[in-house]
């Protein structure tokens, strides 16, 4: 009888864990993120319309965090613009399996930062914002939000200046990287730990952590090389 | 079109249903042609010896060659044997047709539908010149003489029925009478087919003459031999019934407009490319073409003109070639202050390449999206300039930075490095923040706080232990690897001779830290 139950606990799925497909949502308003990163969103993915802030934490590796965001959108067919981030490596795009041929760079926005992102809202699926100095007034944050709920665009607002009102905002609270001796080995992965705090289904602040580039599966902890020894 | 090659089965099976066609063809040959090609292009004088070499064996020859006893077939070691001096060229099929070029206009100078069968040959239907000329040998005296004239070239012209008996013809120097091309053919060598195999096989069997082939019965070569060999019967017999499959000249795609008043303003110039440009882009549409390139020429009125070529991915709508072309005069109007007014303008499309490829999928889906995406970056590129919005190549090159090339979007995706074997690349992954040149400064010392360097072979002079930054805070190194040591372009202006380390700093951040010139600078970030 107790098996019973047990077996029974591990049917019954709270309703925040169907699959969208499950919950009826429409496939359609979804753009797809990386499996670790999908604990953080209470869809399940990067809701179309919605506005999600990517700011460094406690510890380095937003930029690379904002880059993972993308990839699985931007493998399945999305555009991407990125705009205010003019030290960006597109190599480190690419390999994080971002398409080049989608991905749309606007270096220095300047003083027209809020004309060209309302312009890329438009044309683009996801959108990275990283304003130069100070944010946005209120008001202008509202219609750029409103602007990818009209669109069914995804404003991501990238960089240390808080941006206030976004649904969700992901920070980096730990950055583990592996691989690297003391002159030795090289950089190969990094283990990234992500909070996503938000407001409404996302107000619980939701933990994950992700390998960047991939997982260790073929990370050796390196073997000590034999030490050298004379031959007389 | 049809195939040539069901046209050709066609005649073998069928010809006595086809409408017999007036086959008298005139052919022009230049002897030697690879030869005076390369002496055209690459400036060399007839009266050496050249030789044309293909996969180490001579091709062609010239005259002061020959008189020295270098043959066809010949190894370039023989060759160079016989004639030490021998100027030795490499096979290059694309020099001897651009210098085909200008002999095949000279040609259609006169006579119209010329068919090039290969660089240095060209053919076309005799009856023409012909009757206007009054009677085959002088027009073919005409053609020679328009061609010595035009372009300084020597070329003999045989006539005959059907474009192989005529080159045979052309060869010999001889107008072959209407009805005699069998009796032409009959005597010359089955070496003449250009089979090898062919005649290699013919010979073996002893059959010596174009003749005796064209006497063995038809349906049993065809039978024994298959359908190429038939066809070489027919051509043997001085039946070649294979009509020219005539040279379309280009179609002429550049537009131009000409302005009564000069053009000194921006606004009118824009409402002049404006019309242009579409004009330009429906001619491209009208024939399914699009231009990966486009030239963009203003005359100014004081006879000064201007050139610039646009590069682009292809995706030329009339609105991108208006852009373009208002940037290109605004440039021209506001910085190089001209001393007139522009009186014509003149767009050349480049690099056409066929409009198939860049059709949007077949449900809009991938299309459309690609659509609002270059409409929203069109935008961008108003508020900002062509220059403001980028899209990255991969390509070559050894460090992270140069490895991804930003081009305005747009433009035409090349990146500066190809793309090749790199020793001494650094390993992936990237860092996602490459800081510019010249950018922070640092000093790296050791644990007993000595600057580390290098020595004269790119070795670190100690382990790295803590790093200043610019803000005169220290950092510890957690680890490090590398050096990678680059040595590039010491030969020429980019010279560049640094070293890069991978490092762990103690606040988590990982950089990559280069040394050249002995400073020690932030390169990039793995932030």
């Amino acid at each position: 009888m107790a098996e019973g139950r047990v077996e029974l606990s591990a049917l019954v799925k709270r309703a925040s864990e169907l699959s969208p497909q499950v919950a009826g949502r429409g496939d359609d308003r979804m753009l797809p993120v990386t499996p670790p990163l999908r604990e953080l969103f209470p869809d399940g993915g990067l809701r179309r319309g919605s506005t999600v802030a990517v700011m460094p934490g406690s510890s380095p590796g937003s930029t690379s965090l904002m880059l993972a965001l993308l990839a699985a959108a931007s493998q399945a067919g999305s555009w991407v613009a990125i705009a205010g981030v003019p030290d960006l490596g597109a190599l480190a795009a690419h390999e994080m399996g971002i398409a080049l041929d989608r991905m749309a760079l606007i270096p220095r926005p300047g003083v027209s930062f809020d004309r060209v992102v309302a312009t890329l809202l438009d044309g683009f699926d996801i959108v990275v914002a990283a304003p130069t100095g100070v944010v946005p007034a209120a008001g202008v944050r509202a219609q750029l939000a409103s602007r990818a709920r009209q669109h069914g665009s995804v404003l991501v607002p990238f960089g240390p200046l808080a941006w206030d009102g976004a649904d969700i905002t992901l920070r980096t609270e730990g950055s583990v990287w592996h691989g690297l001796g003391w002159g030795r080995g090289r950089l190969r992965t990094r283990e990234l730990t992500v909070v996503a705090r938000g407001k409404g289904a996302a107000s619980r602040p939701r933990r994950a952590t992700l390998w960047l580039p991939h997982a260790p599966d073929d990370l050796a902890t390196a073997p000590a090389r034999p030490k050298l020894s004379l031959v007389s | 079109m049809t195939d040539p090659w069901v046209w050709e089965l066609a005649q073998v099976f069928y010809c006595g249903r086809v409408a017999r066609v007036d086959r008298r063809t005139m052919v022009v040959w230049c002897p030697d042609w690879p030869i005076i090609a390369a002496a055209l292009l690459d400036g060399l004088s007839m009266s050496d010896p050249i030789a044309v070499l293909h996969a180490n064996r001579v091709v062609v020859c010239s005259a002061a060659a020959r008189a020295e006893g270098v043959r066809r077939g010949l190894r370039k070691r023989d060759a160079q044997a016989r004639c030490p001096e021998l100027v030795v060229i490499g096979h290059d099929p694309a020099r001897d047709a651009r210098a085909f070029e200008p002999v095949v206009m000279a040609v259609e100078q006169l006579v119209a539908g010329v068919v090039v069968l290969r660089p240095g040959v060209c053919a076309f239907a005799a009856r023409g010149p012909a009757r206007f000329y009054g009677h085959e040998e002088a027009a073919a005296e005409h053609i020679v003489e328009q061609i010595a004239v035009e372009c300084g070239v020597e070329a003999q012209i045989g006539i005959a029925d059907g474009a192989f008996a005529a080159l045979l013809a052309a060869r010999a120097g001889k107008v072959v009478a209407p009805s005699g091309t069998a009796a032409f053919l009959d005597g010359l060598p089955v070496s003449t087919l250009d089979r090898p195999e062919l005649t290699d096989l013919l010979w073996r069997l002893g059959i010596r003459t174009l003749g005796a082939y064209a006497r063995l019965p038809r349906s049993e070569v065809m039978a024994r031999f298959g359908l190429d060999a038939a066809l070489a019967q027919r051509l043997a017999a001085g039946e070649d019934d294979r009509p020219l499959a005539v040279r379309r000249p280009p179609p002429d795609l550049e537009v131009e407009e000409r302005f009564d008043e000069p053009i000194e303003r921006v606004d009118v110039a824009a409402f002049a490319a404006r019309a242009l440009a579409e004009r330009l882009h429906e001619r491209l549409t009208g024939y399914g073409l699009a231009c990966t390139r486009l030239a963009i020429v203003a005359v100014t009125a004081d006879g000064q003109e201007l050139y610039r070529v646009w590069r682009h991915d292809g995706v030329l709508t009339a609105t991108a070639i208006a852009d373009r072309t208002r940037w290109q005069l605004e440039g021209w109007l506001t910085n190089r202050r001209l001393a007139s007014g522009i009186i014509a303008l003149r767009l050349a499309p480049e690099g056409l390449l066929s409009q198939v490829g860049l059709q949007p999928g077949l449900w809009g889906e991938a299309g459309a999206q690609r659509e609002r995406a270059h409409r929203a970056l069109h935008r961008t590129q108003g508020i900002l300039g062509p220059e403001g919005s980028l899209t990255a190549v991969l390509g070559g090159g050894r460090a992270h930075g140069p490895r991804a090339t930003l081009v305005p979007w747009g433009d035409e995706r090349v990146p500066n490095l190809p793309e090749g074997p790199w020793p001494g690349r650094m390993p992936p992954p990237s860092p996602a923040r490459i800081l510019p040149r010249e950018s922070v400064s640092v000093s790296v010392v050791d644990d007993r706080g000595r600057p580390v360097g290098v020595d004269a072979r790119l070795r670190l002079s100690g382990e790295p232990a803590r790093v200043v930054l610019n803000d005169r805070s220290t950092l510890d190194v957690e680890g490090w690897a590398g050096p990678w040591p680059v040595e590039e372009h010491w030969w020429g202006e980019r010279a560049a001779r640094l070293v890069r380390l991978q490092t762990l700093l103690s606040d988590g951040r990982a950089m990559i830290l280069a040394l050249s010139e002995g400073e020690w600078a932030i390169d990039a970030e793995f932030d």
